[in-house]
């Protein structure tokens, strides 16, 4: 499965086994996505949030 | 309709999936629940076990955000791993630091001020260097060395310029005279399941995976053995990364994770730790 990023409209090879939660990172650009949905149609995407400063361990 | 695990997250990092893997694998199935798009409403009486599971596991990358849906849960009768509480002392490495002396666990000596003029009295007494942690946080962000007077001073200004209040609260710890790595253990339960050496990578000092730290197997003396599951319980017990420093004085316990990663452990060959993990909520489940 494959898709197109939103900033630079690079090629973003997907899972299979994609979970909603998941990141995947743009490979031209770096930008992270998130997977918001999968179904048998396939997988969509949105921004993954920020990295905030409680996140961790 | 027989009981049920859940896992609440927000984000699914190499360990969620290896859980919701190995869970699959296992034939289990567990309710996941993405912390991100939840409302939880206070006076409902919903069945939340019927949408949460019986025993959940929280698995939020965020702290804040965990540790309040923790405590909405087990407000609902939910068995959550790990309890409120253990999160709360494990968020804050001030409520740590206590809990762990309170059980006589060893750890690093620690002070806390609250200004530029406490932190440098805490630094007649340690001398440099020291290092200086932020109370929150994790995977060893704003953690610095603190090496001499102006850089102090120079860190602590940068600090006062931060919105967060709790980054003002100054905790500052003996630079512990260590080899170039560091213990994570990884504790479920009563057993010390894995343990791996963490050493820097070249560009940091500091010892953390996520800083491109990496990991070797560790063996498991009984002194390593007692001292983590000592520190373990003085936090309240659960699923819980501990992590210790070899200093001249024997091994010190510097921190315990409350939603613990173990990418870095497996990749050291430790045991199968969603296994472990995935059994121990089976076990809670049955009781």
């Amino acid at each position: 499965m494959k898709t197109k990023c939103l900033e630079c409209d690079g090629d973003i090879e997907l899972p299979e086994d994609a979970i909603v939660g998941e990141i995947v990172t743009c490979p031209d650009c770096g930008l992270d996505y998130e997977v918001s949905k999968v179904t048998p149609k396939g997988v969509s995407l949105k921004k993954a949030e920020e990295i905030g400063e409680d996140w961790g361990e | 309709m027989g009981k049920s695990i859940g896992l609440v997250f927000d984000r699914i990092r190499w360990e969620e999936k290896a859980i919701i893997e190995r869970s699959k694998k296992k034939g289990l199935k567990i309710k996941l629940s993405n912390a991100q798009i939840l409302c939880l409403h206070a006076q409902s009486q919903e069945d939340f076990k019927a949408i949460f599971g019986d025993v959940v596991l929280q698995r939020c990358i965020s702290y804040f955000r965990g540790f309040h849906i923790t405590a909405f849960l087990e407000s609902k009768g939910i068995n959550v791993i790990n309890p409120s509480g253990v999160a709360q002392i494990c968020g804050n490495k001030v409520l740590s630091t206590l809990a762990l002396l309170e059980a006589g666990v060893p750890t690093p000596d620690t002070f806390i001020a609250f200004s530029e003029e406490g932190v440098f009295k805490a630094l007649d007494e340690l001398g440099y260097p020291a290092v200086l942690k932020p109370i929150i946080g994790s995977w060893g962000r704003l953690v610095a060395p603190l090496k001499d007077k102006d850089t102090t001073e120079a860190i602590i200004e940068s600090r006062e310029l931060l919105s967060n209040p709790l980054h003002k609260i100054y905790y500052i710890q003996e630079m512990v005279s260590r080899p170039p790595r560091d213990i994570r253990t990884v504790v479920v339960g009563d057993r010390v399941v894995a343990s791996v050496y963490r050493y820097s990578s070249k560009e940091d000092w500091r010892t953390n995976v996520a800083r491109g730290g990496r990991t070797e197997p560790c063996p498991l003396t009984k002194e390593l053995e007692d001292t983590v599951l000592k520190a373990a319980e003085a936090v309240g017990g659960g699923i819980l990364g501990v992590d210790v420093m070899e200093s001249p004085r024997g091994i010190l316990v510097h921190e315990v994770n409350n939603t613990v990663e173990f990418k870095g452990a497996m990749a050291a060959g430790a045991t199968d730790i969603p296994e472990e993990i995935l059994g121990y909520a089976i076990e809670l489940v049955r009781r």
